[in-house]
């Protein structure tokens, strides 16, 4: 019975992980945009929905009423004004770009909530949980997490190829110059799905959040986890994202528990044997 | 001050497109030379020349994904010369290109959809993308992928993508490029339809029977510069068009 708890568990941890990767997966799908601060803004939402809470008095899930549209706007306008101007042909300034941003948010969230961790409390739903078996409980909270997961996915999948925005995003990742010559701006399109990739990202960061201690340096670690998942699953397709992001959670926690010590490298191996074995990730795809 | 219009060939501002002096340089290579060029609304307009011409380039500083060093665009009376490509397609100028690139990964029917979404305004995206199908014979495959079509399908597609985003002028580069005689038979009865219900054109075609079969006015453009302008017979039976263009020698 153990085990089956352990993959459960890593099951439901694949949630978060998936949540922190369908951003990165969807910037890389439409612009070829390697966002190296992914995970520093995740950190920095947050951030933002403990500043939320403290004024509002609000929950966390409450909170991402303000923190999704507030990163959603933020992410729109940073695509506009900064990142727009790095994308061309060669992927070095995108790169440099944002890793300068991950370094200034880094310093700036050390700067105004210092180096102490925080954790954003969600009461007693955080440790309550379902019996389902001897030696095996679900709680609530990783369930919820991997619902939403599941949810961001289906969501992403159903606007990418049933609506508008969604072929907007499609053919601009297909063919800039000629969806430029049907109508589209490429630079409000990149914007959009900025904005899209940075409503993801506000959800990652408050589960992040309730579950575990963060402070302003936890950003790279979260950008890692995020990679691999998307890289196990198949550049570009977004429920493949959501098979890596199980496949790293599982793997660490069965890791975990062969030593504590052994959690983030067995998922960084599995990582790297998916890589050997399978360059194109386990599920490839077009540009999704 | 500026100089009076005498020393321009063709200056028509009241044109549906009127390029006035484009000049566009790589480096050193002139490929567009001063050249100026009015199409009149209903007009359609064959652009002949030999390959390096600068035929596409004028297609793309017309659409707008080039922009002249100096010169002018204006079409329908507004000077677009600063419009992106975006712009211009809304504003109905629409082009299609010599090999065909549709979005692959999309089915016929999106690839259309988008141009109907984005490239006009009225809300009625699907219903008109649908018809963009139907004009050019495509409405049964629009459920496949535009990746696994075929070339006619595939420069059928390219015409369904520029008829959808609503053109009024309607730019065609080498869309009778590879097709048989029969095939290009079949285009040209579309064309025919898509000018008989208002649309001007102005179509770049190596394939010269099918261009004379259609075309109201010959231009005829080499090194960047526009060698002739006319109707086409007298186009075809100048001394300078046949020894530029067919290669003839002018002894001969």
């Amino acid at each position: 019975m153990d085990w089956i708890n352990i993959i459960i568990q890593g099951i439901l941890v694949g949630g978060l992980y998936a949540l922190f990767a369908t951003g990165l997966s969807l910037i890389f799908g439409v612009m070829r945009l390697v966002n190296i601060a992914h995970g520093d803004l995740i950190v920095a939402s947050a951030y933002l929905a403990y500043g939320v809470m403290q004024l509002t008095g609000v929950g966390p899930l409450t909170s991402l009423i303000a923190v999704i549209p507030l990163a959603a706007l933020f992410g729109y306008l940073l695509q506009l004004l900064v990142l727009n101007r790095t994308l061309d042909k060669d992927i070095l300034p995108p790169l440099l770009v944002t890793f300068g941003l991950s370094i200034i948010i880094q310093n700036g969230l050390l700067e105004i909530f210092s180096a102490n961790s925080h954790k954003l409390n969600l009461g007693s739903f955080e440790i309550e949980s379902i019996h389902l078996m001897p030696g095996v409980d679900i709680g609530y909270f990783p369930l919820l997490t991997f619902a939403v997961a599941v949810a961001v996915v289906f969501g992403l999948q159903q606007l990418f190829y049933h609506s508008a925005i969604g072929r907007a995003f499609r053919a601009v990742s297909d063919d800039p110059e000629v969806a430029q010559l049907m109508g589209l701006n490429n630079r409000t399109v990149y914007a959009s799905a900025m904005a899209l990739c940075l409503a993801v990202v506000a959800v990652a960061g408050v589960f992040m959040a309730i579950r575990a201690n963060f402070d302003p340096s936890m950003g790279p670690g979260r950008l890692i986890f995020g990679f691999e998942a998307v890289i196990i699953g198949g550049l570009g397709n977004l429920w493949g994202t959501l098979a890596g992001g199980v496949i790293l959670g599982v793997a660490q926690a069965l890791g975990a528990q062969i030593d504590p010590g052994w959690q983030l490298l067995s998922g960084h191996i599995v990582f790297l044997l998916i890589l050997a074995v399978k360059p194109q990730g386990l599920f490839p795809k077009g540009a999704a | 001050m500026k100089e009076a219009g005498a020393l321009r060939p063709r200056n028509d501002p009241m044109a549906l497109l009127d390029l006035d002096n484009l000049n566009k340089r790589y480096g050193a290579l002139t490929v567009t030379d001063d050249l100026s060029l009015s199409v009149e609304a209903g007009e359609i307009v064959g652009i002949l020349g030999p390959n390096g011409a600068g035929k596409t380039t004028l297609f793309n500083l017309v659409a707008g994904t080039v922009k002249p060093n100096s010169g002018t665009v204006t079409f329908d009376g507004r000077d677009v010369t600063r419009d992106g490509a975006a712009q211009r397609c809304r504003a109905g100028i629409s082009r299609s290109f010599q090999v065909p690139q549709p979005f692959n990964g999309m089915t016929v029917f999106e690839n259309v959809l988008v141009g109907a979404t984005f490239g006009r305004a009225a809300p009625d995206a699907g219903e008109f993308a649908m018809q963009a199908l139907e004009k050019s014979g495509l409405a049964r495959k629009a459920n496949m992928l535009a990746g696994s079509l075929p070339l006619l399908d595939r420069k059928r597609l390219e015409l369904a993508r520029a008829l959808a985003t609503e053109p009024r002028l309607l730019l065609l580069d080498e869309i009778a490029g590879g097709l048989t005689d029969s095939e290009c038979h079949e285009l040209l009865d579309v064309l025919r339809a898509v000018h008989a219900s208002g649309v001007t054109m102005v179509w770049i075609e190596h394939v010269v029977h099918a261009l004379l079969s259609v075309a109201q006015r010959l231009v005829v453009v080499n090194f960047g510069r526009k060698i002739a302008d006319g109707l086409p017979d007298e186009v075809m039976a100048s001394r300078e068009v046949r020894s530029v263009y067919l290669g003839d020698d002018a002894h001969g």
